[in-house]
């Protein structure tokens, strides 16, 4: 039997807050997290735009010597998840005496695998990599960092997705415990924020050089897009099954309608339409849901002339004649990659909680290709209790999740 | 250098990276001990040695090393020639 899969937490270190009232004031009033970095530009940098992310620090929380294991996004992703274990009222009590799973979404960790190896080769000595340097630098470095930190004993997976990783670990989680094999999962997704984790994609030249005007840079679906901006940070839902939530009084928010994926099976950084729509159609049909029912989706639009263009054309075959309200909140992030996934389910749950749908900053006038759709540019007080989110990356991989008000 | 330069500034470095008082850095105390050091983390000690003095400890070396003193003496005594 299928059980129904709720989210009951959520915690968030973003560059629009780091409280999910922050966050909320900050996706309603239209802020936008982008700055100009001179780090980047003296760096070499073609593009020095990124999002402004805050450090934590977790030295009342974590020991110097646990520290030394988590790199930059796991420190982001302890926090996050930290707030969302508070938000879902699950104590450490609680979890030692049940069996809590972890699937993170992250895909790379670049400067801290680059700072010990740095070492090695100057001191020609694996010794001065450091003690820290072997768990910072695989891409499970924040499910083995959470896992230990937090005392989870359910599964511990790391989703290495590209842009869908977030996505993808929320949607195993609904799948394992919709199928009753685990009862709560922390899932989520991390991204590392410093200048070294996305030097190469600045050099294939996928970034917005619109640095007179970095808040103006990140235009999803604007006929003047000319490319993304990097973001970072992490973000945490709890997800577990109705009955376990219920059986211990936790706040239940959402609910996981369906989970829907697929591969394009085609180039590795440009998309095409088939794949998208086969995850947004198979999303609609697991959870057998009709387009009309959906009263928004978060796109994943990321603001590159292609990808905006492919998605829309995709949104707007599975959605046909329904004028479904259109955003993508990336807008305002920047694009926030292995993170993003799981953050924009935290953005749009917020919008929906609270009965709005943040605009999609910084969309003028549409072209040819994204002309098909209904892109709101400011915020609006519209209700709607059930979204579709999408999430896709290199490697043509997509992942679709539907969620819906409770 | 003098010995007691390399006191002083071995017991900063270690108390900036081990997050542990100096004042505890008594000559007779255990150096595992103080700094809560285990397996993994004594990779640092030996890392930042390295880093400041330019000295490689051997683990066979290492594993004579108990108090501060101990390791004052093996860093004065290993010393590259300036």
């Amino acid at each position: 039997m299928e059980r129904r899969v709720v989210i009951t937490g959520m915690g968030i270190w973003s560059c629009l807050g780091t409280t999910l009232n922050d966050v909320s004031n900050a996706l309603y009033t239209g802020k936008s997290g982008i700055v100009f970095s001179r780090a980047r530009k003296d760096a070499g940098f073609r593009s020095a735009l990124c999002a402004s992310v805050e450090r934590p620090d977790l030295k009342p929380f974590v020991s110097r010597n646990l520290r030394q294991f988590m790199p930059e996004e796991a420190q982001y992703a302890y926090m996050a998840t930290r707030a969302a274990l508070e938000h879902a009222r699950l104590d450490q009590d609680y979890i030692d005496h049940h069996e809590v799973g972890i699937i993170y979404g992250n895909d790379s960790v670049a400067e801290s695998t680059m700072r010990s190896l740095d070492n090695f080769r100057e001191y020609k000595d694996t010794s001065a990599c450091g003690s820290g340097a072997i768990f910072q630098s695989m891409n499970s470095t924040v499910t083995m960092n959470l896992a230990c930190l937090f005392r989870l004993k359910g599964i511990n997976l790391t989703s290495s997705a590209a842009c869908a990783s977030g996505s993808q670990s929320v949607g195993l989680a609904y799948l394992l415990i919709r199928d009753g094999l685990q009862d709560c999962i922390v899932c989520g997704g991390a991204q590392e924020a410093n200048l070294y984790g996305v030097a190469a994609f600045d050099g294939i030249q996928s970034f917005s050089t619109r640095e007179d005007a970095p808040e103006k840079a990140s235009r999803p679906f604007d006929a003047d897009r000319d490319g993304l901006v990097p973001g970072g940070g992490a973000a945490t839902l709890i997800v577990e099954s109705y009955e376990h939530a219920l059986k211990r009084g936790a706040p239940i928010l959402a609910e996981i309608v369906s989970w829907g994926f697929s591969g394009n099976g085609d180039h590795i950084s440009t998309p095409n339409v088939e794949g998208p729509v086969r995850s947004l159609e198979l999303c609609l049909q697991h959870g057998g849901v009709t387009p009309q029912q959906i009263g928004y989706v978060n796109a994943h639009a990321t603001s590159t002339r292609i990808g905006d263009a492919r998605e829309a054309q995709a949104i707007a075959r599975v959605f046909g004649d329904y004028r479904v309200p259109v955003t993508s909140t990336k807008s305002q992030t920047g694009h926030e990659m292995w993170m993003a996934g799981a953050s924009e389910l935290i953005y749009s749950i917020l919008m929906m909680k609270n009965g709005f749908i943040a605009g999609n900053i910084n969309f003028e006038r549409p072209d040819e290709n994204t002309a098909c759709l209904y892109i709101l540019p400011e915020t609006r007080e519209i209700g709607f209790d059930m979204f579709l989110s999408n999430s896709f990356g290199f490697g043509g991989t997509n992942s679709t999740l539907i969620v819906r008000n409770l | 250098m003098t010995r007691n330069d390399i006191i002083e500034k071995v017991n900063t470095l270690l108390s900036e990276e081990f997050e542990v008082d100096s004042a505890l850095f008594t000559p007779d105390a255990n150096v595992r001990d103080t700094l809560s050091l285990d397996s993994l983390s004594l990779v640092d000690l030996v890392a930042l040695i390295q880093h400041t003095y330019k000295i490689k400890i051997p683990v066979t070396d290492l594993r004579n090393i108990h108090t501060f003193t101990d390791l004052y003496d093996y860093i004065e005594s290993h010393l590259p020639n300036e």
